[in-house]
């Protein structure tokens, strides 16, 4: 098997599980064999079922079905870890974008201010900040994370656009007379674009697990809405009984995340000029 | 030596400032009025009043950031509302049982992921390398807290091999089962680390010499080519201890283990806010500090780093 046709083997497997994942979010309302969100009648009777027929994946302590609830518990993560990335990608690049080409005193501003923040590991400035939220929910979960993941995009970018300063084409568009602006958004921004996408797909899988981890503590979206995370931290409760209950939502964003890691991978190797060599 | 090391402190103290300006801001929004905080709603005016120019609370915003500063140096984070009890000492108990899982945690990794990802590089292009790097992928691709669950399960409650949760006497076999969980993920970048840098060297001429020599493809791999492509995986492992750490409060939580990470969340719970910025700025500093060390091993390793970076 050549090369080329093995990262291309890794784009086709990495976008059959997110576009899999996606249509399940997205069509969650059509799909889902119950209400996830309603209490049935006579809860005793179907509490904490086993997986079976009927109710493929099991049900809650609330009687609610958990593969339902995996459905739209795909929404919300999905969202989160696309949504906080393409918040955080055009902050981190600009900064890195100014950082990187004007230098000086603006560069060293702005690296200080990202090395703080990349000083606290993400998850730990993501529960302090959370604290001074005080209320969780998806807004929350959002804010906290766009605070704590913008520095890797603006540390990518600012290296990028150094090398890339030097460059003769760059050169010439100075010559030429071209004026800052355009240069950064027309000849600089550009030429960053492959390793910005490659950085997003990775980002948006650290995204879903971050997430998940908030959800799991208790500080991720609250109920009624449901998110991977959350499902999570009810199973835990009956991990030694009802093990499902935490398997399952486990294995979602474990394929999930798989799937952004092989799309991230595959799209590096094709983008990467030295790797395609 | 000395003078990579100079500079190299020069580049840690503004972003220890900006750690701490970060910490003291999250501080004053987060506790809002911290004499209410203190005190409760109904709180007398007059005695508020006298604490706040008791603790410097009337004084400018700069003027407070000099005096937190002033306590932080002699080791004073604030006073726990919950513990009644100064911060410093409720992290200190905590501090040895993080420390002791992020080390077993790292050797897991090193272990685990070095081994591997030196198979898969040798054994290039072979089912191994394929079994190794999906393994490696899927490591980095599972719920730290997810894994450890299944893990509890597996070797917890189905195979009773080791104790499901809590320190015990601090003996070996509570630390098997939070180690591995937490080293997993470290194993999985690792071993891809190892495996392409691996790779890289393999292809070089001095390891074909050595080859040519008739040396024992063993000798080669570990003398020649291993000791080359180290230095990757070392800056890997310094980064990775972030991540270690980031990891924490998640395999705290869910092994019931004493340390930092389980005491953040709990004092969150709590609205125990001294504690939890006191712990994040304990995280910030491991963490300033490891990779401080990271860059200093490196220099020693390779001179050539040293020469670059001054």
């Amino acid at each position: 098997m050549t090369a080329w046709r093995q990262w291309h083997l890794g784009i086709l497997l990495g976008s059959v599980l997110l576009a899999f994942f996606g249509l399940i979010g997205l069509l969650a309302p059509l799909l889902a064999p119950h209400d996830p969100y309603q209490i049935p009648e006579g809860l005793q009777a179907f509490s904490l079922l086993s997986p079976r027929p009927d109710y493929w994946l099991g049900t809650d302590l609330l009687g609610r079905d958990l593969l339902s609830r995996i459905l739209y518990g795909a929404r919300v993560s999905l969202l989160v870890g696309v949504l906080v990335e393409l918040v955080v990608t055009p902050v981190g690049a600009t900064i890195g974008l100014f950082a990187g080409y004007f230098g000086g005193r603006m560069d060293a501003i702005l690296m200080r201010i990202t090395d703080a923040v990349m000083a606290f590991p993400a998850l730990v400035l993501a529960i302090a900040l959370t604290a001074v939220l005080e209320r969780p929910g998806l807004l929350s979960v959002i804010i906290v994370l766009t605070a704590v993941r913008w520095t890797t995009v603006a540390r990518l970018v600012r290296g990028q656009v150094l090398s890339l300063r030097e460059a003769e084409h760059i050169a010439a568009t100075v010559v030429l007379g071209a004026g800052r602006g355009r240069i950064i958004f027309r000849h600089l921004l550009p030429n960053c674009l492959a390793p910005i996408l490659v950085a997003m797909t990775f980002g948006v899988a650290s995204n879903i697990l971050s997430e998940a981890g908030l959800g799991f503590l208790g500080l991720g979206v609250q109920p009624p809405t449901v998110s991977w995370g959350s499902l999570l931290a009810e199973g835990a409760v009956y991990l030694t009984v009802k093990p499902w209950l935490c398997i399952f939502p486990g294995l979602a964003i474990t394929c999930t995340v798989l799937g952004f890691h092989v799309l991230g991978d595959g799209l590096r190797d094709i983008l990467d000029p030295r790797l395609r060599s | 030596m000395g003078r990579y090391v100079l500079s190299r402190c020069r580049q840690v103290v503004p972003v220890l400032f900006g750690v701490t300006l970060i910490t003291f801001l999250l501080i004053h929004v987060g506790l809002g009025d911290p004499v209410r905080a203190m005190m409760g709603q109904r709180s007398d005016p007059e005695i508020a009043a006298r604490i706040r120019t008791e603790y410097g609370l009337d004084k400018p915003l700069w003027n407070q950031y000099t005096l937190y500063m002033g306590k932080l140096l002699v080791g004073d984070l604030g006073y726990s509302y919950r513990q009644r009890r100064p911060v410093s000492r409720v992290l200190a108990e905590r501090l040895p049982a993080t420390v002791r899982l992020a080390f077993a945690a790292m050797v897991v990794a090193l272990l685990v992921g070095g081994i591997a990802g030196t198979i898969a590089a040798v054994r290039h292009n072979t089912l191994w390398d394929l079994l190794i790097m999906t393994l490696s992928l899927l490591g980095i691709s599972t719920p730290v807290f997810w894994l450890g669950m299944m893990l509890i399960l597996l070797f917890g409650v189905w195979l009773g091999w080791f104790p499901i949760s809590g320190y015990g006497d601090g003996g070996f076999t509570h630390l098997v089962l939070p180690a591995l969980t937490l080293g997993a993920l470290q194993a999985g970048y690792i071993a891809r680390m190892t495996r392409s840098a691996l790779l890289e060297v393999l292809r070089q001429e001095y390891v074909q010499t050595a080859r040519a020599k008739g040396l024992r493809e063993r000798v080669v791999i570990l003398k020649h080519a291993l000791r080359n492509a180290i230095l990757p995986v070392l800056t890997l492992a310094g980064i990775g201890l972030a991540e270690l750490l980031a990891g924490a409060p998640l395999t705290e939580m869910v092994f019931a283990w004493p340390g930092l990470g389980r005491l953040l969340v709990s004092a969150l719970g709590n609205r125990d806010i001294p504690v939890v910025l006191g712990a994040t700025l304990l995280f910030a500093l491991i963490y300033l500090g490891a990779n401080f060390l990271v860059d200093l091993a490196y220099a020693a390793i390779d001179p050539r780093v040293e020469l670059t970076k001054r």
